[in-house]
Order: structure tokens, then C-alpha cells, then sequence
């Protein structure tokens, strides 16, 4: 999905609902970021005045506060909350076939995966890059998984460039943000300040030029591109956490047997939250089922977590993983470390959604600097 | 083409009591087509409204008409297996996973060292070093089992053992005073076996502990570790790598398992709780 960027286009609020208009109208599940029952989700969007309005968020770690300005325009004034893209991509729980038994034996079909063409409306930059992160887990190896591909090949990604950092954003660290440079059919920057509202957009497909023509929007004009250029500066310039990504690797590969481990294991209650929320964990387990009357069954594959005990249990040895710590250490490590040997990239792009929806405010780039420093000592 | 989440369906042709608690099923594929694999690689076995397990594949690889299945009746599952019969069906996923190196170590001496239900995995490896005999040096099966009423594949294991070319040492954890071969652990075996230790591969399946035990004795013996392969087993779900449980480190069992090069494996396999 990947092409040359055209120049760019400035859209009024009203062009940016046109635009929104124009998905549905070429037959796309519109989804976006959105509040419901005061919190802040992706879902479906039906027209612009769906959206976020006026929303900001405020993250710190443990720590996530959704707030309401009058004052405010902005459709996206949200960094993020703890739904992901992955919610559309890699379902939750889906089911991967289903059998009839009879007397003879059963017979088996797998579940069809027809998903509606969908567009994924205000991806942060840091999220196109999970995106693409699962990319790679699910469709890069020998065995590509069926149900993530034929949904990701039905997606339209509209990017939205970052114009404010949370507390906990590290995208900087990571080069994921915050601006998106590829991985997108089209990107904007939103502009809302001082009475201006427009949006400065680019298209990098041929599907996004053809929706950015529908809007009738204009050339949008240096001044325009300048200032949207200087807000993602500035949202980089807000970032206050920080991880040394060229050297985690081999750190963590260097400690497995480090004392800091153990001692956020005090911490850690391994309850999975930062599995569930990281926009790149993958990990599922199968359940199956059968009807009471034992004529049917099904199997279904449900996101599991590597912190459960039953993760790694296997049959005569228990968990291979019964400590807190092993289980915090293999989440970490698999996270900065052995997922560039299997994938061939990091599998953190430095949302912070780990450290926002951690109970306890456990911070990986915190946790990072500490190993660090403890190996130092 | 098959996707390799659905499972294909197999009829039990025969099943063998081999063991109180091992069994061995003979299958065959419903749509009547083949099943092909290479020795070292395992199955997702599925019992309809039971579940699935990986089960290694225990038959000849040039046999390509039936599937051979060897496994301990130790869980639901498993359980639920051994109470099947002829005539009936189970599901199959696979073959899965990497393979033993035979190719590679062509012109070697091989030690192949089979500990508790260890055997049925290098089973696949016997047949091919034996159809393929002049290919290799010396060939050892050293083979152990708890008592003598639990060694699995006994006739055959007799039968390689009346070949002049194959040497088969079996020894027993304990035995009754009727018993008149080996008693002790498998790896005492190990300095039974004659081979050239700088020319020699070893193939080394069972409990970790014995595997751990194994190598450090055919490290002593002069076997160079890059030299030797052992096979790993982890909770699989999905057996292609996508469901994250089987992780060892930077490998995933399922898929750059089970058999890994104990050279290579050696520093994951040896840290706790990995």
C-alpha cells in the first residue's frame, strides 16, 4: 500500500466530513476513534460529527484521564486509548471451523472469512507501524494466517499524524511517529488552533487519491503545510519518555538473569492488561467446543496472554513459566529483544499503551533504563 | 489447498497396544490421498469433542500410504485416543515442524538416543539410516525405559538388534530379578556405543533431564555439540508459529522445532524457566 506522495490538500471540516461521506458511499465499514459511555474506542463511524469532538487525553503511568473542552474543535485531539487496530485485524475470539459428528466420523468446514471492506479512519503513526508489525507475525512467514490477511487486504489505512504527545508516548525512541512516512493510503495532520480547523492531507495510493478527489479540497498552501510540519515538531519535542532502541537487544539478551526482574515482579500482579492493549501481542490459544447433544463442534481461536500461568504449561512439567518474574521477563524480552530475530523488527513501536493500563504504572522504558543501570552496577 | 488451521480427516486402519500406556495407530486419509513427511516431524492431532495435541510421527517416511502415530496415554486427550478403535476417525494437522538433519550427516557414525516415549520420534530415523545403511559409519540405538514392561517397539527393537550393521543397547530404570539385560539411566549407555567421536552425529530424544544428562556425556565421549540434535516439546497450539505459547528464547518449537541442533539451542534449552 505503499506509493509516491502526491502534494498535499488542506480540508475544511466540512470537506473532511465529505470525505468521511465518500468512504461509506464507496462501500466501507468506516471506523474511527470515538467516546462510548465515557470512553475513549475505536468504532464505527457513521458521518464526522461521530467523531471525538473536543476530547484530549491525559496519560501518565497507571493513569489515563479522558476530558471535554468546550474550546477545543479538534476531531482528533486523542493520542490514544486502550482499543487498538488489532480489535479489526486479529479478532479477539473467531471461530476457524466447525465439525458435525455422526456415527461414521464427522465431517469438517472451515469458517468462511468474508470481512466488508473497512477503512480505518485517524491511525496514529505509532499504530500503522504495529500494524505493520503484525504484518510480518501473521503474514510474513511460510504459513500465512488466512483470517488476518483477508481482512487486512479489505483495509484502507487513513493515517493521522500526531500533533500532540501523552505522557507516555515513545514513538520518538522507536521511529514509528510521530509522523507516518509509509504504510498508509492517506495521512493528514489536523490543525485546530487560534480559530483555524483544517486538515493537511497527502495520499500515498491510488484509492486514496481517487477519495481525496471527491472532497473538492484545494492545494493546501505553505503556510498551511508549515504549521502542520511544525505541531508534529512539536509533539516530538513533548515527549518526555525515552528507550535506547539500538542497544536493547543485545542488552536484554545479556540479562536474562538480572536482579531487576525479580524486583518488579513485586510489582507486577500478571494480570496481562499490557498484552491485551499492546497493538502488537499476538498470542492466542484454541478452544473447542461441543454442542451438548455432541452432534457439533467448533473451534475458536480467543487472544490469550503469556503472563497466565496455563500459557506455557505443558503436560508432566507444569508452567514452564510459574514465576512472576519469568513471565515479566519473557513479555519484555520477546517484546525488545527475540522478536527481531523472529520478525525481523521490534515488536514495541512506543504507544505507551502498556504503561497507561498497567494497574500498578509498571514502565518498560523505565524497566529498560533499570536493567541497564543494574548491569552497569 | 488444505489451510493448516483445518484439520484433514484420517480413519484408524490398525492400532497396537505397545506398552500399558503406549499405543500406536495406523492411518489413513479419508480423501484417500497420500501423507508425506520427513522423520522428526509431528502431527496436530485432533479427537472430535475432545481437543488436540501434537503427537510426533512415529511410521516410515517412504511409506507414504499410512500415517504412524506413538504416543503415551497421558492427558484427555491422549486418553480419549487410546480408547479409539479401528474404523474410527480423528482429525490431523501437519506434518509440522523441522526435521532430523539425515541428509547432512550422511558418512557419519550415528548414536541415537531414545529415552522413556522417546523412541516413536526417531523411529522415522531408524528406517531411513537402515534403508539408506551403506550411507553411514557405525549406527548405536541406545534405548531406555522405566521397567522392562514399558519399553515400546520391543519386537522390533529385537529385530535391529539380530542385524549385524545396527547396534541396539536397551537398559531399564529397575527391573524385577526375570529382567537379565541393563539396568540404569540411558545415558550410562552412552560409553557402551562404539563410534569415532569426531565423525559421529548424535540423535537424542526424551525427558529434558535425560537430554541434558546425554549430552554432557557424549561431550565427554568427544562428540562435538554442534554435532548432536534434540527434539523440544512446549505447550503448541497452532503448530505454524502464530500462536506465541511454544517460545523458547528467539525460537518458536513448533516451527524451528523440535529437532534443533544442540549447539545452537544449547543456551536457551539450559536458562530457567525461558
Amino acid at each position: 500500500m505503499n506509493g509516491e506522495s502526491s502534494g498535499y490538500s488542506a480540508l475544511t471540516p466540512a470537506q473532511f466530513g465529505a470525505l468521511v461521506a465518500a468512504l461509506r458511499q464507496a462501500g466501507y465499514a468506516v471506523a474511527g476513534p470515538r467516546v462510548a459511555d465515557g470512553e475513549f474506542v475505536f468504532g464505527d463511524v457513521s458521518s464526522s460529527a461521530g467523531l471525538a469532538a473536543g476530547y484530549a487525553d491525559e496519560q501518565k503511568p497507571g493513569r489515563y484521564l479522558l476530558s471535554k473542552s468546550a474550546k477545543s474543535a479538534a476531531l482528533f485531539g486523542v493520542v490514544n486509548g486502550q482499543h487498538s487496530w488489532k480489535k479489526y485485524l486479529f479478532s479477539q475470539q473467531e471461530t476457524l471451523w466447525r465439525a458435525r459428528g455422526s456415527s461414521g466420523g464427522f465431517s469438517v468446514e472451515q469458517e468462511p472469512c468474508r470481512p466488508a471492506k473497512s477503512a480505518f479512519l485517524g491511525v496514529r503513526p505509532c499504530d500503522i507501524a504495529a500494524i505493520r508489525v503484525q504484518d510480518a507475525v501473521f503474514t510474513g512467514g511460510a504459513c500465512a494466517d488466512t483470517y488476518y490477511k483477508t481482512r487486512r487486504e479489505n483495509a484502507l489505512i487513513i493515517a493521522a499524524n500526531c500533533t500532540r504527545a501523552s505522557g507516555n508516548c515513545f514513538c520518538d525512541s522507536m521511529g514509528s511517529g510521530p509522523r507516518a512516512r509509509a504504510g498508509f493510503d492517506l495521512a493528514f495532520t489536523e490543525v485546530a488552533e487560534n480559530g483555524a480547523h483544517y486538515f493537511v492531507f497527502e495520499a500515498a495510493t491510488a484509492a486514496g487519491k481517487q477519495l481525496l478527489s471527491k472532497c473538492g479540497a484545494p492545494a493546501a498552501s505553505a503556510a498551511q503545510t508549515r504549521k502542520a510540519d511544525a505541531l508534529i515538531e512539536s509533539a516530538r519535542a513533548a515527549m518526555t519518555k525515552k528507550l535506547d532502541a539500538k542497544n536493547i537487544k543485545a542488552l536484554l539478551y545479556r540479562n536474562y538473569e538480572n536482579p531487576r526482574w525479580e524486583q518488579t515482579a513485586k510489582r507486577c500482579l500478571a494480570c496481562a492488561n499490557c498484552t491485551m492493549v499492546c497493538p502488537t501481542c499476538f498470542c492466542s490459544t484454541m478452544e473447542d467446543q461441543t454442542s451438548l447433544d455432541g452432534a457439533q463442534a467448533s473451534r475458536a481461536r480467543r487472544a490469550d496472554s503469556c503472563f497466565t500461568l496455563d500459557f506455557s504449561w505443558i503436560h508432566g512439567g507444569g508452567s514452564v513459566r510459574p514465576a512472576a518474574s519469568s513471565r515479566y521477563r519473557q513479555w519484555m524480552t520477546h517484546k525488545l529483544a527475540t522478536w527481531h530475530d523472529q520478525f525481523g523488527t521490534s515488536g514495541c513501536v512506543g504507544c505507551g499503551r502498556c504503561i497507561t493500563w498497567c494497574p500498578v504504572g509498571i514502565d518498560i522504558t523505565e524497566e529498560a533504563a533499570a536493567i541497564a543501570e543494574a548491569e552497569a552496577d | 489447498m488444505q489451510d493448516p488451521m483445518t484439520p484433514r480427516r484420517f480413519r484408524i486402519a490398525r492400532t497396537l497396544r505397545e506398552t500399558k500406556d503406549i499405543f500406536t495407530w495406523e492411518l489413513r486419509a479419508e480423501d484417500g490421498g497420500e501423507f508425506a513427511f520427513s522423520p522428526g516431524q509431528y502431527n496436530m492431532v485432533y479427537i472430535y469433542g475432545i481437543g488436540e495435541v501434537p503427537v510426533s510421527i512415529s511410521g516410515d517416511a517412504a511409506d507414504r500410504r499410512k500415517l504412524l502415530h506413538t504416543t503415551r496415554a497421558v492427558g484427555a486427550v491422549t486418553e480419549a485416543m487410546r480408547a479409539l478403535k479401528k474404523g474410527d476417525m480423528a482429525g490431523v494437522r501437519g506434518p509440522f515442524g523441522s526435521v532430523w538433519p539425515l541428509d547432512k550427516l550422511e558418512g557419519k557414525d550415528i548414536v541415537l538416543v531414545a529415552g522413556g516415549v522417546g523412541l516413536p520420534p526417531l523411529r522415522p530415523a531408524v528406517y531411513h539410516i537402515l534403508r539408506n545403511r551403506a550411507k553411514y559409519g557405525r549406527c548405536t540405538l541406545l534405548c531406555g525405559a522405566r521397567t522392562p514392561q514399558d519399553i515400546a517397539f520391543a519386537q522390533e527393537l529385537e529385530r535391529w538388534r539380530g542385524r549385524l550393521d545396527f547396534d541396539v543397547h536397551v537398559t531399564v530404570d529397575s527391573a524385577g530379578p526375570d529382567w537379565r539385560g541393563n539396568v540404569g539411566v540411558v545415558t550410562t549407555l552412552v560409553s557402551r556405543a562404539v563410534f569415532t567421536p569426531e565423525k559421529t552425529a548424535a540423535l537424542v530424544c526424551g525427558p529434558e533431564i535425560m537430554m541434558r544428562f546425554a549430552a554432557a556425556e557424549l561431550a565427554n565421549r568427544g562428540v562435538r555439540e554442534d554435532s548432536m540434535y534434540i527434539t523440544l516439546e512446549r505447550n503448541m497450539k497452532c503448530g505454524i508459529g502464530l500462536c506465541g505459547h511454544c517460545q523458547l528464547g528467539p525460537v518458536f518449537i513448533c516451527k524451528d522445532g523440535p529437532v534443533f541442533n544442540y549447539g545452537m539451542i544449547k543456551q536457551w534449552f539450559l536458562k530457567r524457566e525461558i
